[in-house]
């Protein structure tokens, strides 16, 4: 049942990001020593005159972006999402989110799925912080299509924005095309008993849940939620009233994360049963990115199992 | 344009710079006399690094940068940035004498609606570049401004005002370290070295010194200065501008100040990083600061 594999989405960054250097020449990129994994190194090949290596310092490379973008140019800036929102949260906070200036952050290396080099390079909580900081745009796309789609998205939006990419390769969903839009959930599966809301390499999961579900005669309508923040409340709410449940994927802490965004949507206006798949509170470990999903349970079995679990519910209520 | 008809005119006269009519002396005390009045109506504020920059900011906004208070966003104009983000009021009482803001708004420093937030919004006033009061992250974003500006070829040179203390911060030095490697000869780092932070002396909290060493060694073309004699701070800030050469160095003025200085009961004394005068104490300090500049010179519009 398993999607055929297609690039990593950090590969669909450097190459959008190429591609948007070319038409718009006030773009400038920043990397923090790390231009060979983020896969900024394309754009800085191509254009060498707009890429400055901050070297191993994310806390002046985010004020480096804000006095570049104060001056007037498109500042892209990368890192291992670890490093640029849990090193420079202050500095997006102050230098960039309070001063209300256009800078594009691109976190590679999201969630676990990088996996042998361990906690230490893992982000599990750049989303959280990330839609804590008011203007901020926060996507987290599934693939390489929808990655091309998210980074020009971020391009055009008009405050701060951060997309998480990540290392493995990721499983195709989109193939003839995504409409990714920001504030746009895409319900890319139809169903009436459940809904699956996931993002990132959890969005490929939750179609194959539903088609283990759909094998057990359960109609799982599956949401697209790239664009965590701004959210979509309307098709989330819609989901919870017409399938009744709803269960959230994500490849990060559950604390403040896609399911806390979902669930405040849904609590305030359409409450239905919800569960939610993500790490609970801990660290996870090194080794192979299959295995590290396996034992933490960011998996297919596992929002499937959620799923029955909430029907089950359902049905004793 | 605000200014009162019976003020002396030391708004900048035009938007070209090199103003070298203007007392500066002078000009710092009126300063000083807003900073004062604002705070002390406000009920809080950092009076002593705003005094010690008192000449430090009279030097840049009315002899060494040009800028143009008709036109806040005009692209050619010198940027500036406030690091020591808590000594606001100064730089409020520089946009109000200049003429960016009106001068009873300064009365609305620190209350809700204000443009005149507890420390500077790049969002709410003109002639502000960064959002500051976070110490240690001014320099950076002035090295991004003076990176766009040599990237564009424009004729334009950046300064960031930062305290002493703030140098505690590391972000400074990685600030210092981008700076010096691409050589960015339109960038100065001005030091309020007034020897003062918040909890006490910083050369027995976490020793700063030798500062000046320090500068250099991470490559920058340092001047120390008396940061109380304006025409020498003047002589230290203004780095020639732009030429396209590549070897030159950022600047790095260590400028040594009094905290609180001008008000003979706060020199020095570290209590008044950070608290407003009390009625009395506001008519001392004012009196004094009048008696320098004569009555007629401070009455406010």
């Amino acid at each position: 049942m398993s999607r055929p594999l297609g690039p990593a989405t950090r590969e669909a960054y450097g190459q959008e990001l190429l591609a948007l250097g070319r038409e718009r020449p006030e773009i400038v990129v920043l990397d923090g020593d790390l231009s060979k994994s983020t896969m900024t190194k394309h754009f800085a090949e191509a254009f060498p005159e707009r890429f400055f290596n901050a070297g191993i310092a994310e806390a002046d490379m985010v004020g480096l972006a804000a006095g570049l973008a104060r001056w007037g140019k498109l500042p892209f800036v990368s890192s291992f999402a670890a490093f640029l929102m849990s090193k420079a949260f202050d500095q997006m906070r102050i230098s960039v989110a309070y001063a209300g200036l256009p800078v594009k952050f691109v976190g590679s290396h999201g969630g676990i799925s990088l996996g042998e080099d361990g906690v230490s390079q893992m982000s599990v909580e750049d989303v959280a912080l990330a839609r804590a900081l008011p203007g901020f745009a926060v996507f987290v796309p599934a693939d390489a299509e929808e990655t091309r789609r998210a980074v020009r998205a971020a391009a055009d939006w008009p405050g701060p924005a951060f997309v998480r990419v990540g290392r493995p390769k990721a499983p195709v969903v989109y193939e003839g095309g995504c409409p990714f839009q920001p504030g746009r959930a895409l319900r890319i599966r139809e169903g009436r008993d459940v809904t699956l809301a996931a993002n990132g390499l959890m969005l490929a999961a939750a179609l194959d849940a539903a088609d283990r579900l759909a094998s057990e005669g359960v109609s799982a309508r599956v949401l697209d939620l790239c664009s965590v923040k701004p959210l979509d409340e309307d098709e989330v709410v819609r989901a919870a009233r017409e399938t009744g449940a709803i269960v959230v994927a994500e490849e990060h802490l559950l604390a403040g994360g896609l399911g806390s965004a979902v669930a405040m949507a849904v609590a305030a206006e359409e409450p239905v049963p919800m569960a939610f798949v993500g790490l609970a509170d801990t660290f996870a470990e090194s080794g192979r990115p299959e295995e590290l999903m396996q034992k933490y349970g960011l998996t297919a079995e596992r929002i499937a199992a959620e799923a029955r679990r909430l029907l089950r519910r359902r049905a004793r209520a | 344009m605000p200014a009162s008809p019976e003020l002396p005119a030391v708004g900048p006269a035009s938007a070209l710079g090199a103003r070298t009519g203007v007392d500066l002396a002078r000009t710092a005390d009126r300063l000083r006399l807003l900073a004062l009045e604002m705070i002390a109506k406000a009920g809080s504020g950092h009076p002593g690094g705003s005094f010690s920059a008192a000449e430090i900011v009279a030097a840049l906004f009315f002899r060494v940068m040009r800028h143009d208070p008709k036109r806040p966003e005009w692209p050619a104009r010198d940027r500036f940035i406030l690091s020591k983000g808590h000594a606001a009021p100064i730089l409020y009482a520089a946009l109000a004498e200049a003429g960016y803001i009106e001068r009873g708004e300064l009365d609305t420093l620190r209350r809700v609606g204000s443009r005149l937030q507890g420390h500077p919004s790049v969002r709410d006033l003109p002639y502000v570049e960064a959002s500051t009061g976070s110490l240690g992250q001014g320099l950076s974003v002035a090295a991004g401004l003076a990176l766009g500006a040599r990237m564009d070829g424009a004729d334009v040179r950046v300064f960031a005002l930062l305290g002493d203390g703030e140098c505690q911060e590391g972000q400074v030095w990685e600030a210092a370290m981008f700076a010096a490697h691409h050589r960015l000869s339109n960038l100065v780092a001005i030091v309020d070295r007034n020897a003062f932070q918040l909890d006490g002396p910083t050369e027995a909290i976490v020793a700063l010194e030798p500062l000046a060493a320090k500068w250099r060694a991470f490559g920058w073309d340092v001047v120390e200065v008396d940061g109380h004699d304006a025409e020498a701070v003047a002589a230290a800030l203004d780095v020639p501008r732009p030429d396209g050469r590549r070897a030159a160095r950022p600047r790095a003025v260590v400028a040594r100040t009094v905290k609180g200085r001008g008000v003979s009961f706060m020199e020095g004394q570290n209590e008044f990083h950070g608290r407003a005068p009390t009625p009395e104490e506001l008519e001392r300090a004012r009196a004094e600061i009048v008696a320098r500049l004569g009555e007629a010179g401070v009455r406010r519009a």
